[in-house]
């Protein structure tokens, strides 16, 4: 059994361009207010003020002054998620790079080592497929209780066998023809031709697989700190922020849902620049 | 053909090994297991001869051959909670469960199938623009956002729905919505690319000059031919489908495993995760398996170059 196509997408045909805009400028937006969250947070991300507990937003009886509204203990909801979604970003950034990491490392090996080495990584990706992530993530934090080391190593492990894939068939491709042979013939050394020829030459549909996954990643670190197993308070991450809002979704609803839409608009700007990317750069497509 | 069948059932029985042999070596990586698997009261004798009948004096490999042993006659530890059986303990919240899966993914099929063929049909309209960009937008909704917002809508603002609880009825139609939603937007597009592709053949361009109206022409000609691809999404969503059966279970405070598992990792119960987990891998191996048969049952084509082969 295959996947249709190696690089899964929600999207049928290419974005258009101006949508693909938006979407740029809503990430550089986070990215932004990621690296500048110290200066251009109102407030501090945890001071509580317990006189203004429970402030809705603005546009439902808040004032300016907590445009986004508090929380339970009165902490500015803008504030929070600003340091919010820097943790999470850097979280999923660094997973995603682990991940990348061990699959091109070993999609890599599996296309240039001798073919036992091939089985056995084929019989790993097979594995790795047939258990759900998150009841995987779940069980090894069961057994190693939780820290943030951990956690971003656990998270990347999501996903390696994607690139392994990938990287696999690509450079199977890339092996097989005439410059590899001459640098051999020229002497050149086998991780100089994996690293400096082939690597390079597949470097594109990589980024864009790293494109793809991203989103992925965060909806599966929200996930985990929506279920408190993730990020623990009082470190704050917009997943988190859902899960402890969510015993207040009946007197202030603003608490769990205005940090559940910045996730929402965050994976999906990221997920359309990825598809029009992928759309770039595939040949199959054109 | 019997290869096939052969490779199949292969390849279904080293997943399950695999997986108990990581749940295996996680357990002895992570601490002494005999202390993660009874209570924490548990006095030092009992303890011992723990040690002893589930043969942690031996060396690994007769370690690993007890302990699948253990695993065959369903022994796999008992719970931290009320210290029955972790096996009993967690087969009784699975009924709930595969309702909840169950429903969910027909919702999902019947609401993705319908949208993606009137998709396909009308490619190109506003229809079509409207269903893809659904599709797309459902594709990145968290489902605990989802979950909130229907809870939000529907048993807080309406006051229609209990917002969690169950199992019955009334507390069934929000989670399974959830699941049902989130993943209809990729079963939609999905039906749409095969219905387009389907649509392009000679077939249907005979079937259309039949004096018949165009939806029974799609009912009966068209979507037979959309089915089997369906069904390798079907065995992909699965997984999804189960590992987010966590996070909806817990939303909506439904007693089946997902939200078990949850507060199990939160109690650090080893016993019943290794449970879930191992289940879980038994589970998605024989619905891969499943999926294997189901494309020999449904698709000839397989069965004849396995023969010429």
């Amino acid at each position: 059994m295959s996947t249709p196509d190696l690089v899964r997408t929600p999207y049928e045909r290419p974005p258009r361009d101006y949508v693909v805009f938006a979407a740029a400028a809503i990430v550089v937006l986070f990215v932004a207010v990621a690296l500048l969250a110290d200066w251009m947070a109102p407030f501090g991300f945890a001071s509580i003020d317990l006189r203004a507990r429970n402030v809705p937003p603005v546009g439902f009886g808040g004032t300016t002054r907590h445009f986004l509204g508090t929380d339970e203990l009165g902490r500015d909801i803008l504030s929070r998620m600003m340091i919010s979604v820097r943790v999470s970003l850097v979280i999923c950034v660094l997973a995603s790079l682990i991940s990348a990491t061990i699959g091109i490392l070993l999609g890599l090996l599996a296309a240039m080592g001798r073919r036992w080495v091939d089985s056995v990584i084929r019989v790993a990706i097979d594995f790795h497929a047939s258990v759900p992530f998150l009841t995987f993530a779940l069980a090894v934090l069961a057994f190693f209780g939780n820290n943030l080391t951990l956690f971003v190593c656990l998270l990347g492990t999501y996903g390696w066998e994607r690139y392994a894939r990938l990287v696999r068939a690509l450079a199977l491709v890339e092996y097989s023809k005439g410059y590899v042979a001459a640098l051999r013939r020229a002497g050149a050394s086998r991780s100089r031709i994996a690293f400096g020829h082939v690597l390079r030459n597949v470097m594109a549909v990589i980024l864009v697989n790293w494109t793809i996954s991203l989103p992925e990643l965060m909806l599966l670190e929200s996930g985990l700190s929506f279920l408190g197993v993730g990020i623990q308070p009082p470190l704050a991450s917009l997943g988190n922020m859902v899960g402890l809002g969510r015993d207040y979704i009946v007197t202030s609803w603003w608490i769990a849902t205005i940090p559940g839409v910045a996730i929402f608009i965050l994976t999906l700007s990221i997920s359309t620049i990825g598809d029009w990317l992928r759309d770039r750069t595939d040949p199959s497509l054109q | 053909m019997a290869r096939t069948v052969a490779v199949a059932i292969i390849r279904m029985l080293v997943t399950v090994f695999l997986a108990v042999a990581f749940v295996f070596i996680i357990l002895r990586v992570s601490g002494d297991p005999i202390r993660a698997l009874l209570p924490l009261d548990a006095p030092e004798d009992l303890i011992e001869a723990t040690r002893v009948e589930w043969g942690l004096d031996q060396p690994l490999h007769v370690q690993f051959a007890a302990y699948v042993g253990h695993l065959m006659h369903g022994d796999f530890g008992r719970s931290l909670n009320d210290s029955r059986s972790a096996l009993a303990i967690v087969l009784e919240k699975v009924p709930a469960t595969l309702l909840l899966m169950g429903t969910g993914l027909v919702v999902s099929l019947l609401l993705g199938t319908t949208l993606g063929v009137l998709a396909a049909s009308h490619r190109g309209t506003l229809i079509d623009r409207l269903i893809m960009t659904n599709a797309v937008l459902v594709h990145s909704v968290p489902s605990f956002l989802l979950g909130i917002v229907l809870i939000l809508l529907f048993a807080v603002g309406l006051g229609l729905l209990p917002s969690g609880g169950g199992p019955s009825l009334a507390h069934l139609i929000l989670p399974a919505s959830v699941i049902g939603l989130s993943h209809a937007g990729v079963v939609a597009r999905f039906v749409r690319s095969s219905t387009l592709e389907v649509l392009a053949q000679p077939y249907i361009k005979v079937a259309s000059l039949k004096p018949l109206p165009r939806w029974y022409m799609i009912a009966a000609h068209v979507l037979p031919g959309t089915a089997l691809p369906l069904l390798t999404l079907i065995g992909f969503s699965l997984g999804a489908m189960i590992g987010g059966a966590a996070i909806v279970e817990s939303i909506f405070a439904w007693p089946g495993v997902g939200r078990f598992l949850v507060s199990a990792v939160a109690r650090r119960d080893v016993a019943v995760v290794q449970t879930i987990v191992i289940l879980v891998a038994i589970m998605m191996a024989f619905a891969n398996l499943l999926t294997d048969f189901l494309y020999l049952l449904f698709d000839p084509r397989l069965r004849e170059e396995r023969r010429s082969a």
